[in-house]
């Protein structure tokens, strides 16, 4: 039987990949994939407390969390896009027009 | 008695007010009749108020100062811990002299400025001004408090300033305006902080609470209680201040720039006499510091030999009167002094009708003369306008104090009292007056010869061209006004014209008053009966009354004074006789020989000057150099622009945290949910801690 407290360090350990790899990468397609990271991170975490405590609503959760992270992949995708689209470039340093 | 009817009292002061809301709001788009009409009716019908009130009031038969003293059921006007102020009006006997001055004088003034204004811009502005100044100048004398005063103190002071530049496009006119407004300042300065104390000491400002708590203190005066006299001389700092006394006179005869009714009006007749209403209401205070009455005795008796001195060598008609004017009010302030306040109020009533009718007359002249105010270019007016010569002759004839004009009888009163004053010096002050009366003589004659005999100075067509541009300078309607001065011509051919009837009845009015006004108080020993003394009786009860001192001194003095001072009044009417109509060059020639004694006197003594250098320069540096440049530029612009920078450094800073960048903003998030993560771990063992 494996510890719970092995699953949330490795939980934090791929959250904390996902922060470092948002705050560094410039593509828009890497920063949408470790925001993915960081969700499944929580979803870790959710189904190793769900199970320490022998209870299924944190299970439900996660369903409920890989829908939303589903949709919002497919609006997300469709936004990177069309931003490739009309500005030839994935880069995120030069998706800056709604600076004040 | 029934109260109602004296209710009516409000009146007085409120129908000119009424009169100056019309005027002043409504009168630039009414036409000239209109206007005059407001304003003479709203003046009238308070003159004809006062008459009755007259009338009421002394048909009760002698009433005692308690009874003739009137408050409408007043609302609370102040009424907080220790204190407490009506807006109450009262009425008595001394009142009553003022009312009259005030709305007769006044009603007879707004009747010639009809007439002297008739060509004049800004008609209904200078009449509003006018009734602004009579309601003021009724709150005044009503008032039963200090404060109440002090509200008709500060109001005609204001009514003044703007009749004074009233001409306020020319650059004099307004400077005149704000030198008497500053120069009032000072002196109401000392009347705040005499009000202060009187808060302080006596708890009230009501005039019959302050001198019944004064009386019922005996131990005080005898004690020689401080605040006494410092209370009086604040006071009379005020009334200094008011009317134009050393070392606060300078500001009258600039004031002379007001269009000449004001001048009658507000700085010879009313507004410049209530310091010594003032003082003679306030004379149980001053009866209780003789140190206070010294000085108020000193400083009229300095300012009435002073300014005649000033006056003897003026040329313009206008500066005369006003010296002139300081000189009586010096004689006024002296009569106090010397503890004879109904003299003093004798002398102002008898000034208020000739010192008018002079400064009308005067008008006149420089009507008739278009403008010309220099009597160095008068002459020969005696048959060109004879109306005018003999009212001014019954005004210069009472002035110089020649029975039986009024004039003689309050002046003679006023040295006579003097002259048996119990004060120390009342022999350099009988002297001072004296000296006066014969300068007031001889300046008032002077001005009466080089006025009106000998040669016509002044040459015609000069004339016509000059009023041609003395009419275009006042007046945007330029062409007609040429216009109808050339009909004028046609009538008198040679420019110099008597004035219109509605300018020459006032002076008629006024110069049977100056000739008959004063006999409401020949003294006993000229076989009257010291009319106006028994009449403000119950008002100054406690003091020393003319025959008092007669019982004392007998008869023989009074009268043997009395020829003393017709002697000199006739001694300065002989000296310009010659200099100014036998021997004309005489003045010069003797001027020549003492220049510098002529120079100094010319020069009013520098006295102008003097302030100047001694007090406004420096302020005016001070101003400059420490208040603008530290105060101004340091403290107030300097914490403007802190308060300025720092919230721009701030905007500064949260602007930065705007950049557009998205993983700025993920960084941001980031740091903040550590922070909130570690202070949930780690908060409560730093809390515990600390």
């Amino acid at each position: 039987m494996v510890p719970t407290a092995y699953y949330l360090v490795l939980a934090a350990m791929l959250f904390s990949i996902g922060i470092a790899a948002f705050l560094i990468k410039r593509n828009v397609i890497t920063i949408f994939i470790s925001i993915e990271l960081m969700l499944n991170a929580v979803n870790l975490t959710f189904v190793a407390f769900a199970h320490m405590w022998h209870q299924v609503s944190g299970q439900i959760f996660v369903f409920f969390v890989m829908v939303v992270a589903a949709a919002e992949a497919a609006v997300g995708l469709a936004i990177v896009l069309s931003i490739f689209r009309t500005r030839q470039t994935l880069n995120v340093d030069e998706i800056d027009l709604m600076k004040s | 008695m029934n109260p109602m009817p004296w209710s009516t009292i409000w009146f007085i002061p409120l129908l000119p007010f009424a009169g100056f809301l019309i005027n002043g709001t409504l009168g630039r788009r009414l036409p000239r009749v209109v206007v005059s009409a407001v304003a003479l009716l709203f003046t009238a019908l308070p003159a004809a108020l006062v008459a009755w009130l007259w009338a009421t009031m002394c048909a009760a038969g002698a009433p005692s100062s308690v009874e003739s003293t009137i408050r409408p059921s007043g609302f609370d006007w102040i009424n907080i811990t220790g204190l407490h102020v009506d807006f109450a009006f009262t009425v008595d006997h001394l009142t009553l002299i003022m009312l009259a001055v005030v709305t007769g004088v006044g009603f007879i003034i707004h009747v010639y400025s009809v007439g002297y204004m008739a060509h004049e811009e800004g008609y209904w502005r200078f009449f509003a001004y006018l009734n602004l100044f009579m309601f003021f100048m009724s709150v005044l004398v009503l008032a039963a408090n200090f404060l109440l005063l002090f509200v008709g103190w500060e109001g005609v002071g204001l009514a003044s300033y703007l009749l004074i530049g009233f001409y306020f496009k020319k650059a004099s006119a307004a400077n005149a305006g704000k030198k008497a407004f500053i120069v009032n300042r000072i002196g109401d300065f000392g009347f705040l902080l005499a009000m202060f104390l009187l808060i302080v000491h006596f708890g009230s400002l009501d005039f019959k609470e302050v001198f019944s708590i004064l009386a019922q203190n005996p131990e005080w005066q005898q004690q020689g209680a401080h605040f006494l006299p410092t209370i009086a001389l604040l006071l009379l700092l005020g009334a200094a201040g008011k009317s134009a006394q050393i070392p606060l006179y300078i500001w009258l005869p600039d004031a002379m720039e007001g269009p000449t009714p004001v001048s009658a009006l507000i700085h010879a007749a009313t507004m410049v006499t209530a310091g010594v209403y003032m003082v003679a209401r306030c004379h149980p205070l001053f009866d209780s510091s003789p140190l206070a009455l010294t000085v108020v005795a000193l400083m009229g008796a300095a300012t009435a030999i002073f300014a005649a001195s000033i006056g003897m060598v003026q040329h313009d008609i206008k500066r005369v009167l006003a010296y002139s004017t300081i000189s009586q009010l010096g004689y006024m302030y002296l009569a106090c002094g010397v503890g004879a306040y109904a003299a003093g109020i004798f002398h102002l009533l008898t000034h208020s009708f000739f010192k008018a009718l002079l400064f009308l007359a005067a008008g006149s002249v420089i009507h008739a003369l278009s403008g010309e105010q220099d009597m160095r270019r008068m002459g020969g007016l005696r048959t060109r306008t004879p109306i005018t010569f003999w009212t001014m002759s019954a005004g210069v004839f009472a002035i110089a104090g020649i029975p039986p004009f009024a004039g003689f009888f309050s002046k003679d009163e006023i040295l006579y009292r003097t002259f048996t004053s119990p004060n120390p010096l009342h022999i350099v002050l009988w002297l001072a007056g004296l000296a006066t009366a014969g300068m007031t003589s001889f300046y008032m004659f002077r001005l009466w010869f080089k006025t009106f005999f000998g040669e016509q100075r002044i040459e015609e067509h000069a004339l016509l061209d000059q009023h041609g541009a003395t009419v275009h300078a006042r007046s945007t309607t330029t062409l007609t006004m040429v216009a109808e001065h050339d009909e004028d011509q046609g009538a008198l051919p040679h420019g110099v014209h008597e004035s219109p009837w509605i300018m020459l009845l006032p002076l008629v009015v006024l110069a049977l008053l100056s000739f008959a006004g004063g006999w409401i108080g020949i003294p006993a020993a000229l076989g009257g009966n010291n009319g106006i003394e028994r009449f403000l009786g119950p008002v100054f009860a406690n003091g020393a009354t003319s025959e008092a001192v007669a019982l004392t001194t007998g008869h023989g003095l009074e009268l043997a004074l009395a020829a003393i001072s017709v002697l000199v009044a006739l001694g300065g009417f002989y000296i310009a006789y010659v200099f100014y109509y036998e021997k004309p060059g005489t003045a010069a020639a003797l001027a020549e020989r003492n220049r510098r004694a002529y120079n100094l006197v010319k020069n009013k003594y520098w006295v102008d000057e003097f302030y100047n250098a001694s007090l406004i320069t420096p302020l005016l540096m001070f101003t400059r150099g420490v208040l603008e440049l530290i105060f101004e530029r340091g403290v107030v612009d300097g914490s403007g622009k802190a308060a300025g920078a720092t919230t721009r450094g701030f905007a500064w800073l949260a602007r930065k945290q705007i950049s557009g960048n998205i993983r700025s903003y993920a960084g941001w998030l980031a740091i903040g949910a550590a922070a909130v993560i570690a202070v949930m771990l780690f908060g409560n063992s730093l809390w515990g801690h600390l």
